[in-house]
């Protein structure tokens, strides 16, 4: 595997206390990578000491093979897209997508060349005289994407970008980063809280907690094969029935008996559109969440049920 | 402004105030203004009849020098206050939780009047003085030198005096801005030094401008500081005018080089805030 970018061994410690515990990383190039954690777990800490923001106590980051946290944020070829944005309020669209060029050794006219090219990439053409308060968010963020991007980083280091977007226009702009990321053929390193984003975005994946990586692979393998409890129940829904896991959509749920059933009290339905959710309690007390089609789902509240599931779906030595 | 009770409520509680800004400000400028076109009279005060030759004689080269004397100095001023104010109000903006140790320290030569500290560099600027004796019994000079009574040391004084003026809206300014804009700049590739040249200082503009204002406008009327530092020899506007109303008993002269001056000042005032306009 051809790594871009590698953490080995990252700590960074606040006064005492770890924020990044022991982090080795080895992102693949030109793939999409998300860092996914609880708020706190230390994923925006491992981000900006990427950026260079903050110096790690101990660790080595590599770019490309070159050791880079001895450097300067402005001497890393890595770029960052922040949680904020945070354009340059005095500066145009295009002040703000030329900035980083004119930091840089050339120049030469190429740099005006190069920045039409990536606000035609973004749709940004005909906005260059604006400033940022003139821009809607959605724009801003690819004022945000632009101005990085248009330094060709090694590596792209996005910060929660989507949180400051409404949900609609969330979803939106999932599609068009992933399309991006394709397109440009960038490695992006995307930290996120919001699981579904991180699987349906990612190549692969890190789930981080409390400082240290809990587990890293592509998104069905941790979706199906969670090594942790944790990781099992960050990602998507998880029953524990007798010290097994089993996910609510791997459940089946019957009026009649089976064989292999187990009889359930149905507490409450809820509707999500395609989807609903039953909650339920085992005789023994346990609460169990189905999921099933809305369109199959003719239960009510205090009616007794049957629930089962396959072997195969049931997650076994989860520590 | 029709007389809603939010209104009415307002006018009650801004009354006062527009009372005493009317009896102390208004009225005074509205007789500094009569009297501007008004004759001299012969022992002080003014007679009829109306005439405006007050105001022509401010062009003789020798007044209008005065003026634009008086600018040059101001000016000189305000860029001095400006390069010594922003390096310290960077600092303060950025040294967290020191920063109201620091900013009360910056005022805290309002405690004493500032006629007592122009006595106090008197003392250290004298041919006598401290800064003096202390060279010449180092060894250092044979002569005293010429400290007071110059430009110089009307344009120490002006620094010295309003410096806290400028300090205090920059530190206003720099201390609203984001500081994730400075990582930004690095993380584009700026140095430490061209953020502050690409980033800083342009977003700074609102506050330099009140900075500059906040200065020039006192400095470009003072005639306390010329009138202890500078001696006989440099006379500024603030000079005229106290001179007028004194030993020269002109006051219509007086009146007329003052009101000059405060529409300068106004004009100056409108002037930024039509830059400000600009910058926002």
């Amino acid at each position: 595997m051809d790594a871009v970018l590698q953490l080995a061994n990252v700590t960074k410690e606040f006064a005492g206390h770890k924020a990044v515990d022991g982090v080795t990383l080895s992102i693949p190039r030109g793939t999409f990578f998300s860092l996914l954690g609880p708020s706190g777990c230390g994923k925006t800490t491992t981000l900006r000491l990427i950026a260079g923001f903050e110096s790690a106590t101990a660790g080595e980051i590599r770019l490309n093979g070159e050791r880079i946290d001895d450097l300067p944020p402005y001497r890393r070829n890595v770029n960052t897209v922040f949680q904020s944005y945070a354009l340059f309020p005095h500066l145009t669209v295009h002040g703000n997508v030329a900035f980083g060029l004119r930091n840089g050794a050339s120049k030469a006219n190429p740099a005006a060349d190069k920045v039409r090219r990536v606000l035609e990439q973004l749709e940004l053409s005909g906005k260059e005289s604006r400033k940022p308060a003139q821009l809607s968010g959605g724009e801003k963020q690819r004022v945000a994407l632009a101005r990085a991007l248009v330094l060709s980083p090694e590596v792209l280091l996005l910060d929660e970008p989507l949180s400051a977007l409404d949900p609609q226009l969330r979803q939106q702009v999932r599609a068009e980063l992933r399309d991006l990321q394709k397109k440009t053929g960038v490695t992006f390193l995307f930290v996120t809280h919001d699981q579904e984003e991180a699987l349906s975005l990612s190549d692969s994946l890190a789930v981080m907690r409390a400082g240290r990586v809990e587990q890293m692979g592509p998104p069905q393998e941790l979706y199906r094969k969670p090594r942790t409890k944790f990781v099992a129940a960050f990602l998507g829904e998880m029953n524990w029935i007798g010290g097994v896991g089993v996910r609510p959509e791997a459940i089946r749920i019957a009026r009649v008996a089976d064989a292999t059933g187990r009889k359930a009290t149905v507490d409450g339905t809820a509707f999500l559109g395609p989807t609903a959710h039953i909650s339920t309690t085992l005789e023994d007390g346990t609460k169990v969440k189905v999921q099933i089609p809305s369109s199959d789902c003719p239960y009510q509240a205090g009616e007794s049920v049957h629930l089962c599931w396959n072997a195969a779906d049931e997650l076994r030595d989860l520590t | 402004m029709t007389s809603t009770p939010a209104n009415r409520l307002r006018a009650f509680f801004l009354t006062p105030v527009a009372t005493v800004m009317l009896a102390t400000l208004g009225v005074p400028l509205a007789i500094v203004t009569a009297y501007s076109f008004l004759s001299r009279g012969p022992y002080g005060g003014v007679e009829m009849p109306w005439t405006e030759e007050n105001y022509t004689r401010l062009f003789d080269p020798l007044y209008a020098g005065i003026f634009l004397r008086s600018a040059w100095v101001a000016l000189l001023a305000t860029a001095g206050c400006l390069v010594l104010a922003f390096p310290l109000a960077l600092f303060i903006a950025r040294s967290g939780a020191r920063k109201n140790l620091y900013l009360a320290l910056v005022i805290l030569p309002f405690w004493t009047s500032f006629l007592i500290r122009l006595y106090a560099w008197m003392f250290l600027l004298r041919d006598t003085g401290l800064i003096n004796t202390a060279f010449i019994s180092l060894g250092l000079i044979h002569a005293p030198l010429p400290l007071l009574y110059n430009e110089g040391a009307v344009l120490l004084g002006l620094i010295y005096g309003y410096l806290p003026f400028a300090v205090l809206p920059l530190y206003a300014t720099l201390e609203r801005q984001d500081p994730v804009l400075l990582d930004a700049a690095a993380d584009l590739g700026a140095t430490p030094w061209r953020a502050l040249f690409r980033v800083t200082i342009p977003l700074s503009m609102p506050g330099i401008l009140a900075a500059s204002i906040l200065v020039f406008v006192p400095c470009i009327g003072t005639y306390i500081v010329s009138d202890l530092l500078g001696g006989s020899k440099t006379v500024l506007i603030g000079n005229l005018v106290q001179n007028q109303f004194t030993s020269s008993r002109d006051w219509p002269f007086g009146a007329a080089a003052s009101i000059v001056l405060i529409v300068a000042a106004i004009a100056m005032l409108l002037l930024m805030r039509r830059s400000r306009e600009e910058l926002l």
